[in-house]
């Protein structure tokens, strides 16, 4: 069963980081940055639980604030910039990230030991869930609940005139402009709503594995954070949902019994599934 | 209302608008024509702050708009079709006028979030109106993408008028519609007219143009050629040369 558990904490924990990929998405911006949000919110919940001796839950959420403040940041720079410029941008600052974590030290004595971030042997001990004796069962519960808070949240925001405009921006900057939308303010807001979801998505992240280091976050998790909405579709949420149950647990998981062969049928299968649906498994309305 | 001021914009060595003047005084129809190329759509654009004015000086209600970007153009009261329609293709017909919802009293009427995490029931009333009046009710569920041309150009004028402009800038609201539909087209025009909206209509279709406007300015090759009266135009020699040729 503990096997069953440990596939949907993984999912849950990247639907989370998928999800902070497609509200950036909705406004046409690809973003290679989302990796870089999530390690954010990985140190500081991590760090808020073990140094500071911080409850689970507010950790979270000042993982998800650092994330959307971090996000909220970058965005007014990154977002200037379009199309494949801002690609390279994205992904020059979550390597920048990536590579602070790789010299990070911060490590204070607790007790015996000294605890905390530690370069690139990185930050091992993160055991808030096993101290406080929580099951594999109960620590995916816990995930699934901020899951499934993330995608009512986002779900909600679809819906409202502001999940409109978000996608009408990603329809036609000047037309979206020539009607009164601020493109900056509603670009930015997209990114530090990204910032947040993955910051969450970090802090589960850290306390479930209790090691994480800079190579975690590289820009292969960058990638699949796009590739999620883009597989399941921008037409609703449960589009990356699809998406990384299709690609965690079917295509790592479930073709594991093929060994070496899996790696190519991993890229092959992919492809597949862009020819078959290019708009995405839960794919929009396309005319 | 709209004072242009020896406006000027040039790409690289084309003058594409030269030494514009023009008023557009508040509750008048004033056309703007002239051969392909003669700078009225870009006109359009400088004063709706697509791009900037290489110089001269536009001036709206007394306030120069200069250092305005686009969408505080559009607060400030001016809103404007395309020539080449620029709907949201893949939003639904109500959506596209839901997300122009965009006027200062909608911001003051409104909090911050019922006008951005509110739902539709709040601004039924007031799209039901703008379907009604370009006559889309009937599709408000259609993705814009699949409306038929005349229906399309119909939505981008309802979306403009969803901003509540006092200045509305039509390019070419007629190109490519039948005989039919540009006299519904004219109708909707003069009622705009009557609820006290001033427009400055780019057209080519002579046939609306002369139908509604108060004053018409002619330009070719960037620079203003002539000013008047619908009459006055068709009668002046200088318009016939460049433009309306034998009409």
């Amino acid at each position: 069963m503990d096997f069953y558990y440990g596939l949907a904490q993984t999912v849950g924990i990247h639907t989370l980081i998928g999800l902070s990929a497609y509200v950036v998405l909705l406004t046409g911006q690809v973003t290679m940055a989302q990796a870089a949000f999530f390690a954010i919110g990985a140190y500081a919940a991590g760090m808020l639980t073990v140094l500071a001796g911080w409850p689970i839950v507010p950790a979270l959420g000042a993982g998800a604030v650092c994330g959307a403040a971090t996000a909220c940041a970058v965005g007014f720079p990154a977002l200037r910039v379009k199309g494949l410029m801002l690609v390279v941008a994205t992904l020059a600052f979550g390597e920048g990230v990536r590579l602070f974590f790789f010299n990070f030290d911060y490590q204070v004595a607790k007790g015996e030991i000294k605890m905390g971030p530690l370069g690139g042997e990185g930050f091992r001990q993160i055991r808030y869930f096993q101290e406080h004796g929580w099951s594999t069962g109960e620590v995916m519960l816990f995930i699934w609940v901020f899951v499934g808070l993330a995608m009512a949240v986002l779900w909600w925001f679809d819906r409202s005139r502001y999940g409109a405009v978000l996608r009408a921006v990603g329809e036609d900057e000047l037309a979206a402009q020539s009607v009164g939308v601020n493109l900056t303010a509603v670009k930015v807001s997209a990114m530090t709503v990204g910032g947040a979801v993955a910051g969450i998505g970090g802090g589960l992240y850290a306390h479930y594995t209790t090691h994480i280091e800079h190579a975690n976050f590289n820009i292969m998790l960058a990638t699949f954070a796009i590739a999620y909405p883009i597989v399941g579709g921008l037409k609703n949420v449960f589009g990356t949902l699809a998406a990384v149950i299709f690609v965690q647990a079917f295509l790592i998981e479930g073709l594991r019994f093929l060994g070496d062969w899996r790696n190519l049928l991993f890229g092959a299968l992919i492809v597949a599934a862009m020819n078959l649906r290019p708009q995405g498994f839960l794919g929009g309305r396309r005319a | 209302m709209l004072e242009l001021r020896a406006l000027s914009r040039h790409f690289g060595g084309v003058k594409a608008v030269d030494g514009l003047d023009l008023t557009v005084r508040k509750g008048e129809i004033v056309g703007l024509i002239g051969p392909n190329g003669s700078g009225k759509s870009t006109t359009v654009n400088v004063i709706a702050g697509l791009f900037p004015a290489t110089s001269g000086e536009i001036r709206f209600e007394g306030e120069s708009l200069a250092e305005l970007p686009t969408h505080k153009r559009l607060q400030r009261g001016i809103a404007r079709t395309f020539q080449n329609i620029r709907l949201f293709g893949q939003l639904s017909v109500w959506q596209n006028l839901w997300v122009a919802q965009n006027a200062p009293d909608d911001h003051a009427r409104r909090g911050f979030f019922s006008r951005w995490l509110g739902g539709q029931a709040g601004v039924r009333g007031e799209i039901a109106q703008l379907l009604e009046f370009s006559g889309l009710a009937h599709k408000q569920d259609e993705l814009a993408a699949n409306l038929a041309f005349g229906e399309q150009r119909r939505l981008e004028l309802a979306r403009a008028l969803a901003a509540k402009p006092r200045l509305l800038l039509l390019d070419e609201p007629a190109a490519g519609m039948n005989s039919e539909e540009i006299g519904q087209l004219r109708s909707r025009i003069l009622k705009l007219r009557d609820q006290g909206i001033t427009i400055l209509l780019i057209e080519h279709v002579m046939e609306l143009v002369m139908g509604v406007t108060d004053r018409i300015a002619v330009l070719n090759f960037g620079q203003k050629i002539a000013e008047g009266t619908p009459a006055e135009i068709q009668a002046d020699p200088l318009v016939r040369k460049a433009y309306l040729g034998g009409v």
